[in-house]
């Protein structure tokens, strides 16, 4: 009896599907995203692989392409002031950052209650750039600049698809459909899922911003580089404890397998076939 | 116990003694893991996977319950607070990447731990309470899982719990009241992220319970083993321990190793970039797509295309998603073949590695997008999945002529009279 209902149930679910399958559907016309969209390019940063570490430095860099270019729009709400030590900089330096930082952190005036804001400290976070989506809304011509803190990790591709967008703004192509082209106020990029985003090209000259000496030259190339790095970092402060953890979990974990493979085999040994 | 031939618990102190006679504990202990219950001395590696199983939970409960001292259930600051844990609390990171990976771990070693069922034939009798109780098991294990992802309260979060919660909305008149009921109003909001931390909290605790009913019903016939034959005397058979209780060890070492190289060096490897981008109800993610452990369901879910029989195709996708799982409750009843192990079942052994593959296939297509060529391979691969389960292992269980089988499991592991075993097969 159960067999026969199953049977039954089993012919039911497989008629359905196999009229699904031979019923034609309509073609799926390819969408111009599909066609023009570039997966992201190659690039290598040194905190790749199992064991990479940060390249300070390059972070630092990063660091200062992130404040004179990128944070004109884009906040960086999880990450604080003080945690910049960790890309090499002294106590002394962070409090200057966060004193001078552009935007202030929100306060309130301590004789009236009224709403004020004051210069950052080092255990603050980022201040907003934009008090609320609206806000943000209202002055970037309705788009919303992402917060930059995760964009890594919340992006197919991570850093290098942040390199890619930076790099790869260009003209449409000739044969791109008329309804792909960007329109008013956005720009062609075919790193970006949609082809056309709302931001125009960040960085455009070489010596945009101006590296330290002993740094590479300051090309658009290398500054894209550069604040990609920065992004993996504020993305995840903690990836060199992982990748430091990994491998001291790893040496432990070989050794522990070892042993107890020799005491599997020893207490084997005497019912194993011959 | 079930063999008369069990080592019988002696306290080695009159200590031991004093306890045994008032909450005889570590003679339970003894009985159920311990030297005291013989198991079939010719067992492979994949009978690791039960202890291994077990393991994945109990990581999964720790760390777990470290992670819920930290986390906020309230839509206004879940995410944050998950970043919070990343960032600011003292290995913050680790405990979130062992848990989230650690659900991926549980899922990989449940599924090898079914499929070694499934080939060994260890859902017959007198197995089959404890494949039912498995199967619940499997059940919670899902339901856990799903509501654990929501609490992240990312976009893959809030647009997996619209997805899954609308499931229900296709079955007529009382879908929709049994969606709203579910979620705690019309679309996941805070009342739905605190029931499903309440329950994500609750339910591996329920698995728990479950689990000891697993082990309970595994300890009256004893455990299955490759040949699928009977233990028939006290040579078939060692003591768990220390005999399994060592090569548990070792590869309980492999699975950590396994673990480890995921969570130190690729933690994101198994997750979906979108669930890095808060919960935003008014945007939605070009491409909604579970947990790799859903794809093969979420792909006989989507694989109903047209209306059929008066069922529209969602209700069909929707029924076939339920009945997918549902219909192994029946397995030991679908499959009467009298052997159980698919290594003395010829035509079984084909039509089980076809099943493999099958399974690969829907998971592929789980995770595409709903483009050709996948939604019509799928739909090809949950024709067979169906077909596999509810017609063609009732058939060849009843067609199919099986190899000869050793005589016993010590034959088997030594090597006896191959003669005599084939002659004694077939006169079987």
């Amino acid at each position: 009896m159960v067999r026969i209902i199953a049977f039954l149930v089993g012919l039911g679910f497989v008629s359905a599907l196999l009229v699904g399958v031979v019923i034609p559907r309509e073609a799926v016309e390819e969408t111009a995203s599909h066609t023009f969209h570039l997966h992201p390019k190659e690039v290598s940063f040194s905190s790749d692989g199992p064991l990479g570490k940060f390249d300070r430095a390059q972070l630092q860099r990063g660091f200062q392409v992130y404040k004179e270019v990128c944070s004109a729009c884009h906040s960086m709400s999880r990450v604080r002031f003080g945690d910049l030590a960790a890309l090499g900089y002294t106590e002394g330096q962070v409090k200057t950052i966060a004193a001078e930082w552009a935007a202030e952190t929100p306060s309130i005036n301590p004789e009236t209650g009224e709403p004020a804001t004051r210069k950052s400290l080092a255990s603050d976070k980022f201040p907003l750039v934009y008090a609320n989506e609206t806000a943000a809304r209202a002055a970037q011509n309705g788009a919303l600049p992402p917060d930059l803190s995760l964009i890594t990790k919340a992006r197919e591709g991570g850093a290098s698809y942040v390199y890619s967008l930076l790099t790869g703004y260009t003209d449409p192509p000739a044969n791109l459909p008329k309804d792909a082209q960007p329109g008013s106020g956005l720009h062609y990029n075919p790193y970006f899922a949609n082809l056309n985003l709302s931001m125009a090209p960040p960085l455009v000259a070489d010596d945009q911003v101006t590296y330290g000496e002993g740094a590479p030259k300051a090309t658009v190339d290398q500054m894209a580089k550069d604040v990609a790095a920065f992004l993996i970092w504020t993305a995840e402060p903690k990836l060199e404890n992982r990748h430091h953890a990994g491998l001291a979990t790893m040496i432990f974990l070989l050794i522990f397998a070892g042993l107890t493979y020799m005491s599997y085999q020893s207490i084997w040994a005497d019912k194993k076939a011959k | 116990m079930s063999f008369s031939w069990a080592k019988q618990y002696q306290p080695t102190s009159a200590f031991g003694q004093w306890v045994d006679e008032r909450l005889p504990l570590p003679r339970f202990v003894y009985n159920a893991v311990g030297a005291g219950y013989p198991a079939p001395r010719n067992l492979n590696y994949f009978w690791n996977f039960g202890f291994l199983a077990g393991a994945a939970l109990m990581i999964q409960i720790i760390t777990g319950i470290v992670l819920a001292m930290h986390y906020a259930a309230n839509s206004g600051i879940a995410f944050d607070s998950v970043e919070h844990i990343m960032r600011d609390v003292n290995s913050g990171w680790l405990i979130r990447y062992v848990h989230a990976n650690g659900a991926s771990m549980f899922f990989i070693v449940v599924y090898i731990h079914i499929f070694r069922g499934l080939y060994f034939g260890s859902y017959k009798a007198p197995r089959e309470m404890l494949w039912l109780l498995g199967v619940v098991i499997f059940l919670l294990m899902m339901a856990t899982a799903f509501m654990g992802y929501v609490l992240v309260w990312g976009q893959m979060s809030f647009w997996g719990a619209q997805v899954i919660t609308g499931f229900f909305s296709a079955l007529p008149l009382v879908g929709e009241p049994i969606r709203q009921w579910l979620l705690g109003g019309f679309a996941p909001d805070d009342a739905t992220l605190n029931r499903f931390f309440s329950l994500h909290y609750l339910l591996p605790f329920v698995i728990l319970g479950v689990i000891i009913l697993h082990v309970w019903a595994l300890h009256i016939p004893g455990s299955n083993n490759p040949t699928g034959v009977n233990v028939k005397s006290e040579q078939d058979t060692v003591p768990f321990h220390p005999y399994y209780t060592a090569k548990d060890s070792f590869g309980f070492a492999i699975f950590l190793i396994v673990f480890a190289a995921l969570v130190f060096f690729a933690p994101n490897i198994l997750g979906h970039a979108d669930n890095y981008i808060p919960a935003n109800p008014l945007s939605t993610p070009a491409h909604i797509v579970p947990e790799w452990y859903f794809w093969p369901f979420y792909a006989i879910l989507r694989a109903f295309t047209v209306d059929f029989l008066w069922i529209p195709a969602k209700l069909w996708g929707v029924l076939a998603m339920f009945a997918s799982i549902l219909l192994l409750f029946f397995l030991p009843w679908l499959d009467r073949s009298p052997v159980r192990s698919g290594t003395y079942r010829p035509m079984f052994k084909i039509f089980f590695w076809i099943l493999m593959v099958d399974i690969l296939i829907l998971a592929v297509c789980g995770m595409k997008p709903a483009e050709e060529p996948w939604v019509r391979l799928g739909q090809l691969a949950a024709a067979y999945y169906f077909a596999h389960f509810l017609i063609i292992l009732p058939i060849i269980s009843k067609i199919e002529k099986p190899l000869p089988l050793p005589n016993s499991i010590t034959e088997s592991v030594l090597g006896g009279n191959n003669t005599v075993g084939a002659l004694a097969g077939n006169a079987a």
